[in-house]
């Protein structure tokens, strides 16, 4: 490992833990209040989303919502199933295989 | 005295450890071919074998070490890499907070635990059972089964990547990558049951689309808060018009 090197992996380290850690440190004193703790149930599936939407529907900075795009079409599948069957494995493996079989068709 | 409740088996500290494990195996799946992809990726973009080892079992931190990646093969200075790895994880904030109520009693050790763990994966899995009604005291340990899992695959696919990665052609355009996005929409759906939850997923995904050109992966946290911001206000507003029918 070069020094450049060592200082990447500190820092990333640094940083990531000084997010992680702090709030929970603190945590015994925390007083969140109501309006907070109400927010705080919407975090999960707003940062989901945040997430993976432009994963899906960006390609090389432009907005792709054709029914070409295999992660559009991939990501519908595993949708639909998973409002229908509710299992998340089942999610996984079907968003990956219709996203491969939409690939390979049109590619 | 007792309610029905009380009768319903109280699993042991390591009996709710490896309920955590189990419930955390559908997102190990969709977890593996990113993990495997990084180790892939990371010595085409010049790491060597040492850091990215090194990276995956200190910082563990998937979409920053990607990002990372990206920014380092094209040849951004570490100050640079650093301050997007601090942006892009600073939605482990939103979490931390959302995990007070149930931390604050527990020692020092395991909230450091806990912290270096916390990812998207195990969190989603931790508050759920947190959230669950009964009042076993062991539910950190289910959150620890979860942490530990998902740590100890996230070491594993890197090595695997790092080594057998080189020998699969072209790995990387596969789009094993999309496993993750699949993974994200599954651990989405359950929360879909309301009208503001509805309403936060669909602000949260446009807003992030169209923030997306801002610096350092910003238009995530914007994305994120829009959708939260939306659905409270409309919960809110649901709660009042129905006080007031």
């Amino acid at each position: 490992m070069t020094l450049s090197e060592v200082g990447l992996i500190l820092g990333m380290t640094l940083v990531t833990f000084a997010i992680r850690y702090p709030v929970l440190a603190m945590s015994g004193r925390l007083r969140l209040p109501p309006r907070w703790l109400q927010a705080l149930n919407y975090v999960p599936p707003a940062v989901l989303t945040a997430i993976v939407v432009p994963a899906i529907v960006v390609q090389d900075d432009s907005l792709w919502l054709g029914w070409q795009n295999p992660r559009l079409m991939g990501a519908i599948a595993a949708l639909a199933i998973g409002l229908w069957r509710k299992n998340l494995l089942l999610t996984i493996v079907i968003g990956m295989a219709a996203f491969w079989l939409w690939q390979a068709v049109w590619n | 005295m007792a309610i029905a409740s009380d009768f319903s088996p109280q699993l042991s500290p390591l009996g709710e450890f490896w309920a955590g494990v189990r419930q955390t195996v559908p997102l190990i799946v969709g977890a593996i071919p990113f993990g495997i992809i990084f180790g892939t990726l990371a010595q085409t973009n010049g790491l060597s074998f040492a850091t990215a080892i090194a990276m995956s079992a200190c910082v563990f931190a998937g979409s920053s070490q990607f990002i990372a990646l990206g920014l380092l093969g094209a040849g951004s200075p570490v100050g640079i890499v650093v301050l997007t790895t601090f942006v892009v994880n600073l939605r482990h904030l939103l979490y931390a907070v959302g995990l007070v109520p149930y931390v604050k009693t527990l020692s020092s050790g395991w909230k450091i635990a806990l912290g270096f763990w916390l990812t998207d994966e195990t969190f989603m899995v931790a508050i759920q059972r947190y959230r669950q009604a009964d009042q076993s005291p062991y539910k950190h340990w289910f959150h620890l089964g979860s942490a530990l899992s998902m740590y100890g695959n996230w070491q594993l696919c890197t090595w695997l990547g790092l080594t057998l990665g080189q020998s699969l052609p072209n790995a990387v355009n596969w789009g094993l990558d999309f496993a993750m996005v699949v993974t994200f929409i599954g651990m989405t759906i359950p929360y879909l049951t309301t009208r503001p939850m509805v309403a936060t997923v669909v602000v949260a995904g446009t807003t992030a689309v169209v923030a997306r050109s801002l610096p350092h992966q910003l238009g995530l946290m914007v994305g994120a808060l829009a959708g939260i911001i939306v659905g409270v206000l409309l919960e809110n507003r649901l709660a009042s018009k129905q006080v007031e029918s």
